[in-house]
């Protein structure tokens, strides 16, 4: 679960990490309300979407006045920031942070994730903090550095003043950064954060580091132990499509193809999506039923992937083990009749019961049609939306 | 030989007396010689009962005591999974099998780290567990689809592993031993741990790995094939059409920072000398076309 940057900086606040004094706003007017409270003459006027890259897109003013602040506040409100994070469609910002400005001596970065192979929490540091960090590691790969933490120990002094030694902090400040370093793990380890990015932590002129921008990312299966950090959850930031797809505990998401797919298990249905692409056509999603589906499951699977209006055709892959074909096939049936589906239906059933499947679906009297395996399906469906695309644009 | 687990395995369920505990521990008895292989199952709350004739022990410890059983499967939620494990790394059996999905990568981190230095091998979590056809299943896939033979599969995914079993199967090609290893980012055996194995083990001739979208393991264990591997092997990865950043269901299977996508995957196996092919309907084609 991702969260805005001014959450973000909350929780870090209650780990001792000094961030600037801001406020978050949902208007114009409490912008500019937020700007008189903060005081002082310079302000930053933050666009809060949960994509990175807001800066370059235009979501990140510097005003040095009051009208200033109302200005951009007006003019970021309500405007759809696109960045390299967001895709083409961009992202509508309806939160803003107003902060006060800081003077900054020097920027570094700050990251921490989980290292897969090493399986240990990697603290990423680098003195070249306020850029891409993927662009430093490419160009510059000598100044990132790394520390693999072990979990039980957690992020000892000694590594942690090493790295800041690293990353250039003067030795008058190594002590500071060590413990500065220390809460940020504090704060990763104890809230099951999966990432934790200040970029850029920076020294200010009089030598106080500070948070100037936070991102955080958590563990989904780990929001159960948290939830004050679960109810920070902003809906607007996510696809309508796969929030109703959580409420029924499917996983879901949009792409911008036009053959659904319906299929159990998340390595079978990346396989279902690249078979499409292999035969010519575009998936419309990535629909994971899970491997213990009921009917009612699928039916609501279904009706989700038709709200997509680009929908031209479906394919349905199952392999059936402990779900069976013949209640997979069951929802099809139903769903398909009470949706009055228009679009052409594939069905490639295998596995448990799977005779008994093909049976319901031959007998249902629906347009379905059958497939003998997945390159067989995925040519059929392929094909079935190509048609259906041309008869929709012969009618038009 | 079949790797990790033949009908001489004896198992302790953990979270035998759970729905989903239950229900798989009835189909994996069923399976084979699932009737000598499965004779323990723990729940401290439940100690001195019995499971449709199992026996149920308090601790993991005490189950192996009894029963002289060196294997676990675990199907308790996702809360309490990681210190299940933890428990049976404790009791010093030689392989854990976590079938649950959700535990919190935190949790993993703490039991892996744990785990480091134990000789306790551990498949998963989030995995539909292993099968060496025709002996036993210890896990959760349908064990009809498979058949006795010389191929090894091993896979982060469930039913694309059956996909891929059932291809076999289309092609005449029995299994030596089949292993989900799990779609978590943070698990036990690697691709890499399963391969040395197979590369040992006298009755498998030919592997079949499939992978999907996110991390290096994929890689590491081509890299290792490349310099060490006796035996034709065909790779499959999952997740050519993913999105970047986008959690594709899997809490593993994610491109996250450029890194970890099927064409950096396939490229490096390709580069290691591994025939890959790019259609999932043609895996089990493709592995005949290997064999020698």
């Amino acid at each position: 679960m991702k969260i805005h940057e001014y959450q973000a900086k909350d929780i870090l606040r209650g780990f001792g990490i000094n961030t600037p004094r801001g406020i978050a706003c949902f208007s114009i007017d409490e912008a500019v309300t937020a700007a008189e409270q903060l005081g002082g003459s310079a302000w930053v006027v933050k666009a809060q979407i949960h994509a990175g890259g807001r800066g370059k897109g235009g979501g990140v003013k510097l005003a040095k006045s009051l009208d200033e602040v109302k200005q951009f506040a007006a003019k970021i409100l309500g405007m759809t920031l696109v960045t390299h994070q967001t895709g083409p469609q961009g992202q509508v910002v309806r939160r803003l942070l107003i902060e006060q400005g800081v003077d900054i001596a020097k920027e570094l970065y700050i990251g921490l994730v989980v290292d897969r192979s090493s399986r240990r929490v990697c603290l990423v540091a680098s003195s070249e903090g306020g850029m891409d960090i993927e662009e430093v590691a490419a160009a510059t790969p000598e100044k990132i550095h790394k520390v693999f933490i072990d979990p039980l120990v957690g992020l000892t002094v000694q590594s942690a003043e090493d790295v800041a030694r690293k990353i250039g902090i003067e030795d008058s400040a190594v002590a500071e950064t060590r413990t500065l370093l220390q809460d940020l793990y504090q704060a990763y380890d104890s809230t099951d954060a999966s990432l934790l990015e200040i970029n850029p932590l920076i020294l200010t002129a009089e030598g106080r580091l500070v948070a100037l921008d936070a991102k955080m990312n958590f563990d989904d299966n780990a929001l159960f132990r948290h939830p004050d950090i679960a109810k920070l959850r902003d809906l607007d930031e996510e696809d309508p499509a796969e929030i109703e797809a959580s409420r029924h505990d499917l996983s879901y998401i949009s792409l911008d193809g036009n053959i659904g797919c319906l299929v159990n298990g998340a390595g079978l249905a990346m396989a279902t999506m690249d078979i499409i692409k292999l035969y010519g056509g575009n998936p419309a999603n990535f629909l994971d039923v899970g491997g213990g589906a009921t009917a009612e499951k699928v039916a609501e699977a279904f009706k989700l992937m038709l709200r997509n209006p680009n929908l031209q055709a479906i394919l349905i892959n199952i392999f059936g083990g402990i779900m069976k074909c013949d209640v997979i096939a069951e929802g099809v049936v139903a769903a398909a009749r009470e949706v009055k589906l228009k679009v052409p239906l594939v069905v490639r059933l295998e596995g448990t019961n799977v005779d008994l499947g093909k049976k319901i679906l031959a007998e249902s009297g629906l347009p379905i049609i059958s497939a003998g395996n997945m390159a067989d399906a995925a040519e059929k469906a392929v094909t079935a939306a190509a048609s259906a695309a041309e008869s929709a644009m012969g009618g038009a | 030989m079949s790797i990790l687990i033949n009908r001489d395995t004896r198992v302790i369920t953990q979270g035998i007396t759970g729905k989903t505990g239950q229900f798989h521990t009835r189909m994996c008895r069923d399976y084979a010689y699932g009737k000598d292989c499965f004779v323990a199952g723990v729940n401290p709350k439940k100690a001195g009962e019995d499971f449709e004739g199992i026996p149920v022990f308090a601790t993991v410890r005490e189950a192996k005591q009894a029963t002289g059983a060196t294997v676990s499967v675990i199907y308790v939620p996702p809360p309490f999974a990681a210190a299940a494990i933890d428990e049976a790394v404790d009791a010093e059996l030689d392989l854990v099998i976590c079938i649950t999905e959700g535990i919190p990568v935190r949790d993993m981190l703490r039991t892996c780290y744990k785990m480091q230095g134990r000789e306790t091998r551990l498949i998963g979590p989030n995995c539909p567990g292993i099968i060496t056809p025709d002996e036993i299943k210890i896990g959760i896939m349908p064990g009809y689809i498979h058949k006795k033979g010389r191929i090894g599969v091993v896979s982060r995914s469930g039913t694309l592993t059956y996909e891929a079993v059932a291809q076999l199967m289309g092609q005449g090609l029995g299994q030596s031993t089949c292993i989900g290893i799990g779609g978590d980012p943070v698990n036990g055996l690697k691709h890499l741990d399963v391969m040395k194995l197979f590369n040992d083990d006298d009755e498998t001739d030919a592997v079949l790995m499939v992978g999907e979208i996110g991390g290096s393991d994929e890689e590491d264990c081509a890299r290792w094939v490349r310099d060490n591997m006796q035996k034709p092997l065909v790779g499959f990865i999952a997740g050519l059409t993913a999105p970047p950043g986008r959690r594709m269901g899997h809490a593993g299977a994610v491109i996250s920072g450029g890194k970890g996508t099927a064409q950096e995957k396939l490229a490096v196996l390709e580069e290691c000398g591994i025939k890959v092919t790019r259609n999932p309907a043609e895996m089990g084609k493709v592995l005949k076309s290997v064999l020698r």
